[in-house]
């Protein structure tokens, strides 16, 4: 076909675009996966008994704080990403400060803490199931922010794989808080960034296969 | 008016016509495709100069990119770099389908294809691997071009280069590792 009747065809096929397609579409995918996340923990891990006694303590908004912050931060990348020609700006700084954080807090109450109870704030009592409970619930909304980003236009493939891992890690992270009884920032530091690097991988892997247009 | 001004006020005016388009008017669609394609068809044809029976195709190819995905075009944003993302994106597509059918056809046919335009075959191949050359830094593009695509030793590479001979054999190292990269699945 010549290209100015290509063109013409294609014009033909011109609707109007609702502004704000590429918000939208994130919005619905993580809102989805969160809801079935969410269900997920409550269905087989149950909110913790004592969550309003927790509610007083300062770790418990660090966790969450934690994990609004870098959900916020890996959704601003995401979304650049999803663009095509849009610089990632200064994202992948703000993606990384949380995590920086974390790791400056943990290392600080390890420093205080006696050097025989250092091994237990590292490995807590649940770090077997941890980093796996929190892939798992990361997966719904993985496969929500997969869906957004397919109909999108990103052009890294591989980075943008991984950004919907670690948004999807960082949501499952704040729902997890709700069930988790770990406190220590230590614990935190090591398993709960295992638990995202682990659908952040899955990302980086799956990325370049199920994000071509 | 100098070239940066009038560079401006094209992107002006085909912004504007997206922009109209984007709210559901045809026409000004229809301007703004037929006038993006003379800047691309001379983008593609720049960058495809071995193969110029896939220019036209690939124009084809990122305009149909660029209207199906018109809703990730941010309004804040200027167009060209959104063109050109895109256009770059099915470029390599197009370079990696190359490169890759070109890998799988070599067992099939070398016997039957004896005669085939050699001549040409080499042109298209050294400019794909010279577009993705381009991106690599000069310690390792210029050891890769001296020493895979000329043929000269180590040594003569170094003399022509005026860099150490361990600088020319790690540079022949990771630049191939890089190009590997840049051929890979990755985006």
């Amino acid at each position: 076909m010549k290209t100015d009747e290509f063109v013409a065809m294609l014009a033909r096929g011109n609707t109007r675009v609702a502004p704000r397609t590429v918000e939208h579409r994130f919005v619905v995918g993580i809102g989805l996966g969160t809801v079935v996340s969410s269900v997920l923990m409550a269905g087989t891990l149950d909110i913790r008994v004592d969550l309003v006694a927790a509610l007083g303590l300062p770790m418990f908004w660090v966790k969450l704080g934690f994990a609004a912050s870098l959900m916020l931060a890996s959704l601003m990348a995401v979304l650049r990403l999803s663009r095509p020609g849009m610089p990632v700006g200064r994202t992948p700084g703000a993606v990384a400060t949380p995590i920086a954080a974390l790791w400056l807090l943990a290392l600080a109450t390890l420093f205080a803490t006696a050097p025989d109870q250092r091994l237990a704030a590292v490995f807590g009592a649940t770090w077997v199931v941890c980093p796996w409970l929190i892939a798992m619930l990361a997966l719904p909304v993985f496969g929500g922010i997969m869906w957004a980003l397919a109909g999108l236009a990103p052009t890294r493939l591989r980075t943008a794989g991984a950004t919907a891992g670690l948004l999807s890690g960082a949501t499952a992270v704040l729902i997890y808080s709700l069930h988790c009884p770990e406190m220590a920032a230590p614990f935190i530091a090591t398993w709960y960034v295992l638990g995202m690097a682990l659908p952040t991988a899955l990302g980086a892997l799956l990325g370049p296969r199920l994000l071509r247009w | 008016m100098n070239s940066s001004g009038q560079a401006a006020s094209t992107e002006q005016h085909l912004r504007g016509l997206l922009l109209q388009g984007l709210a559901g008017d045809s026409r000004a669609y229809q301007a703004f495709l037929q006038a993006l394609s003379s800047y691309l068809r001379a983008f593609l044809r720049r960058r495809l100069a071995g193969l110029p029976d896939e220019v036209e195709d690939l124009l084809q190819e990122c305009q149909l990119a660029l209207h199906n995905q018109r809703h990730t075009y941010d309004c804040a944003q200027p167009l060209t770099a959104w063109v050109h993302a895109i256009a770059k994106y099915k470029l390599i597509d197009l370079l990696r389908r190359r490169a890759l059918r070109e890998q799988l056809h070599e067992p099939l046919d070398d016997e039957l294809n004896i005669f085939s335009t050699a001549d040409l075959d080499a042109a298209e191949a050294r400019h794909d691997v010279e577009f993705f050359l381009a991106q690599l830094p000069p310690h390792q593009r210029l050891p890769i071009m001296h020493m895979k695509l000329q043929g000269l030793s180590v040594a003569e590479a170094a003399v022509a280069t005026g860099m150490s001979e361990s600088a020319i054999k790690v540079g022949v190292h990771r630049g191939l590792k890089a190009l590997a990269r840049l051929l890979g699945a990755n985006g």
